[in-house]
């Protein structure tokens, strides 16, 4: 802003064209580990113009995250930059002096790092930290003017109290309101670029919105350029004007984001666009027809056997299946659930308030919330891993209250969990096999041979060779992991399933084939899903009912197609308006 | 959104000859299957301090278990006071000490003492401490108070000033078993307060909760999916605290409260010659270096094992 003039001079290349903020020519990227030089980022190319917004978009591993560092010079550990050329206003960042580059970051390049939980450090004052960095980029110099700023920069990152909230320390602030000091950072010297490495994945999604609204008009009135980061294709194309897909740390397809997204040409780039429940959840909205139904169906039955997924063709074959169970009784039962922590110090907290729901044999209630909204609580009441404070959850004909000992032991193999964390789920030192089988040995399921014999099935029932009995998780990706714990949730053949997260920490690829993998299961197993998520765009692929909960309480409960087409709850519509890319419009 | 999309900013598709596409998650799990412990294994053996530090245990141990292998003279009975602090004479290599015993013979045949303590001390630790650390950590709650303000009351008291006390209190009992107990009573606290942290970090992984999901009953849980997965740390501080036990033992040896000094061992040879130390230092010396090198073998082991449990510690290097 104050060297605008100055700015613009140097804009103009020597033979007149324009010359861009930040041109990536043939970058590579490498990390020298045991068995050599393993590149993370071969042969990028990207353009940025002055003022414009561009997204890179890509599963994890494909060198998305690597060419942002590579950009400011901050590669983790062993990784250098091993070929190419990264031009910030033509200057080649590749050949900066550490001292250069000390002047670029902050100053030419602001960057807003991914997790705001870690990313500030829990025993300095907000103040004292947006202070540091403001000294550090010598923007003020003078405790008042550095103060001043200080408060000037968090009020432009939207914290209104900000001179109040100078003197409060990261625990007291939300994760919303954490990012939001972090970009308050990243834009503290005014620089020409601004680098967000995926700035809102760990936030909720209503929340998600309101941050990525204020940085795009925040940059857009400083006139800075934005390049940021994400996996999520619906939120880079909703932010971005230009759009990079990376695949395997090569750009595979770039250019104007709406073209890219309605016509995407490069076969990944495809696959993205089909697996992404976001965009997924608006074309189920815009093909109503039988007639599109239809054809989803055919080339869901072309591409079944190869590797092509996608989410509409698994929404509408479930549709099939709905309605068969929409007269099944129920197979689970929850009435005026309450679940009451007593907080040392802080009186009672209601975690989860009067919650009543059914679920009809073989289908899928969604329950969707934010953060804190109660609903793993509600899952793990079910799974009696915690006790209700009150109400009833009839599970099977059984009050799960006055189930104990021997009843319960057998309940349980009725009933069985996968959770979020793939990397958690399964223990480390057991193998495979040992895994899949400790349900069967545990409950005294068969033989050892018959027992071996029902691991193969499952691993086959999951889509993982036979060949993985013996060996262990580490190995495993997170996908395949999650698969696992399917397998083992599937030893018992029980009649409930508690998907508790289960595909949210998975890329968009692999959670459209484990969506599919539940699918099928329950169209073939007769499987009741409980699924719980905080993202609403799965939902529409996966679930028949859904539940909507705030604040422990269910605000809203309907089928699928209702809370999509007419959600009547204020809380609902925001949540539905937070899915990224809900407001673009698709081609195809 | 204003399209300002300039002439080199097109719509570009990468041929896909140059990125072909790859299954999606495709399982690549070639040779053998690794684990915590293979990959701590493969990690161990590439290092020299490793081996140094083996090699060097084994001969310990072979030395604690075939002391006539090593030498003929006998320590105690061949002692001829016109040999007193005498230097290398033939047959006696390195000399001999006040009492004009042979000094090479008496550090051979004091190893199985040394090692002998060691052991003890250290199973005797790693059983209370595991034990305790096991059952507070994982059940918490009042058997959890229980259990840790007991190893606070044992960990308050310095052990080897408590062992200084057990051994004058029952000096005529003295003997390898009675110094091992007296060493490890008090020695245990700290490998449950270890054990402990890490049980209470493990018992919330989630599989943990899928495994109570199934009906595992808790105590087969802890046997199978959280002690395995904490155990590292313990041992760890069981190697270096195998050291740490020899040094005690001769330390006690030294203050005259260990073992009788008809028993072999390397600190009532120091104890012995301290009075000495300026006309024969070697007489000093030269069971000083057994102990030095028994002990940092062990500690050196327990570095390497520590290193390669603990990835954090190997990024640190």
């Amino acid at each position: 802003m104050t060297d605008t003039t100055k700015a613009t001079e140097s804009a103009v290349r020597r033979d007149g064209s324009e010359r861009p903020i930040l041109e990536i020519k043939n970058l590579e990227v490498g990390f020298n580990t045991q068995n050599g030089l393993v590149k993370a980022v071969d042969g990028v190319n990207i353009t940025l113009y002055r003022g414009q917004s561009l997204a890179i978009v890509g599963e994890s591993g494909s060198g998305k995250s690597t060419t942002a560092h590579a950009i400011i010079n901050l590669l983790p550990g062993t990784g250098q930059v091993t070929g190419g050329q990264i031009l910030l206003d033509g200057q080649d960042l590749t050949k900066a002096s550490k001292k250069e580059m000390e002047v670029v970051r902050g100053r030419k390049i602001g960057f807003v790092p991914q997790d705001p939980m870690s990313n500030l450090n829990p025993v300095w004052s907000i103040g004292f930290q947006v202070e540091e960095a403001i000294k550090a980029n010598g923007i003020a110099t003078g405790r008042k003017e550095i103060k001043k700023r200080a408060i000037e920069v968090l009020k432009q990152a939207g914290l209104q109290d900000a001179d109040r909230r100078l003197k409060q320390f990261p625990h007291q602030f939300s994760g919303g309101m954490r990012q939001r000091v972090l970009i308050g950072m990243g834009l503290a010297a005014d620089p020409q670029l601004l680098i967000a490495d995926e700035p809102t994945s760990a936030l909720d999604v209503t929340v998600q919105r309101v941050i990525l609204d204020h940085l795009e008009s925040l940059t857009r009135e400083l006139g800075t350029t934005l390049l940021f980061i994400t996996h999520d294709l619906g939120l880079a194309a909703e932010r971005a004007e230009q759009l990079v897909v990376m695949y395997k740390g090569r750009v595979v397809e770039s250019g104007p984001s709406v073209e890219i997204l309605q016509n995407p040409q490069h076969p990944y780039t495809q696959r993205l666009v089909a697996a992404a429940p976001s965009l997924a959840s608006r074309r189920i909205q815009a093909t109503g027809s039988i007639a599109a139904a239809e054809a989803a169906m055919q080339s869901d039955a072309e591409t079944a056997a190869g590797d092509e997924i996608d989410l509409l063709a698994t929404a509408e074959a479930r549709a099939e299946l709905l309605a068969a169970a929409e007269s099944a009784p129920p197979a689970i039962t929850v009435e005026h659930l309450t679940k009451v922590y007593k907080i040392r110090g802080a009186g009672d907290f209601t975690a989860v308030d009067d919650v009543s729901f059914q679920i009809p044999k073989g289908t899928t209630m969604a329950l969707v919330g934010e953060s804190g909204s109660g609903k793993s609580t509600v899952a793990k009441m079910l799974l009696k891993l915690e006790d209700a404070t009150s109400g009833k959850i009839v599970v099977g004909g059984q009050d799960l209250a006055s189930v104990t000992g021997k009843q319960l032991f057998d309940l349980r193999s009725r009933m069985q969990p996968v959770f979020q964390d793939p990397y958690g789920s399964l223990n480390p030192l057991r193998n495979i096999g040992n895994t899949i089988s400790e349900p069967l040995s545990t409950h005294g399921v068969g033989d050892r041979a018959s027992r071996r014999e029902r691991v193969f099935e499952l691993l086959d029932q999951v889509s993982l060779p036979r060949t993985l009995v013996g060996r262990y998780p580490n190995e495993l990706s997170g996908g395949q992991r999650q698969r696992i714990a399917i397998a083992r949730a599937l030893a018992l053949k029980p009649e409930i399933v508690v998907l508790d997260e289960a595909v949210s920490a998975l890329d968009v690829l692999v959670q459209a084939q484990i969506l599919r993998l539940l699918a099928d299961l329950q169209g073939e197993l007769g499987l009741t899903y409980l699924f719980i998520t905080h993202d609403l765009a799965v939902v529409r692929v996966i679930a028949d009912h859904v539940s909507v909960m705030q604040r422990g309480r269910i605000v809203e409960a309907a089928t699928t197609d209702e809370v999509f087409e007419n959600p009547r709850q204020q809380y609902t519509q925001d949540l539905l308006a937070a899915i990224p890319g809900a407001n673009i419009e698709l081609g195809a | 959104m204003p399209s300002n999309t300039r002439p080199d900013q097109q719509h570009f598709v990468a041929p896909l000859e140059e990125t072909p596409l790859v299954a999606i998650d495709k399982v690549k799990a070639e040779g053998k299957p690794t684990n915590l412990w293979t990959d701590a294994w493969a990690d161990v053996r590439g290092r020299p301090m490793f081996w140094i530090s083996s090699a060097l245990i084994v001969l310990v141990v072979i030395v604690a278990l075939f002391p006539g292998l090593f030498t003929q003279v006998p320590p105690n009975n061949d002692c001829q006071l016109s040999n007193s602090n005498g230097g290398p004479a033939d047959g006696h290599p390195l000399g001999f000490t006040k009492q004009g015993c042979d000094i090479y013979s008496r550090i051979i045949h004091g190893t199985s003492t040394s090692l002998s303590v060691g052991i003890i001390v250290t199973v005797l630790v790693a059983v209370l401490g595991i034990t305790f650390g096991a059952f507070a950590g994982f059940y918490g709650g009042w058997i959890d108070s229980v259990l840790s303000r007991l190893g606070d009351i044992f960990f308050s008291i310095p052990y080897i000033l408590a062992a200084v006390v057990i051994m004058s209190v029952f000096s005529k009992y003295a003997n390898v078993w009675v110094i091992s107990l007296a060493i490890g009573i008090f020695a245990w606290p700290a490998t449950a307060r270890v054990l402990r942290a890490e049980i209470l970090r493990v018992k919330n992984a989630d599989y943990v909760m899928a495994a109570t999901a199934l009906g595992v009953s808790r105590f087969r849980i802890l046997l199978r999916h959280v002690l395995p997965n904490s155990i590292a740390p313990v041992i760890v501080i069981t190697t270096i605290s195998l050291a740490s036990a020899i040094v005690a033992e001769a330390t006690l040896s030294f203050l005259g409260v260990g073992l009788p000094s008809s028993t072999m061992s390397w600190g009532n040879d120091i104890s012995a010659a301290q009075l000495d130390l300026r006309t024969a230092p070697q007489v000093l010396i030269l069971p000083s270096i057994a102990l030095s090198i028994t002990v940092l073998s062990f500690i050196m082991l327990g570095e390497v094992v520590r290193d390669a449990l603990d990835p954090k510690a190997r990024a640190r290097r």
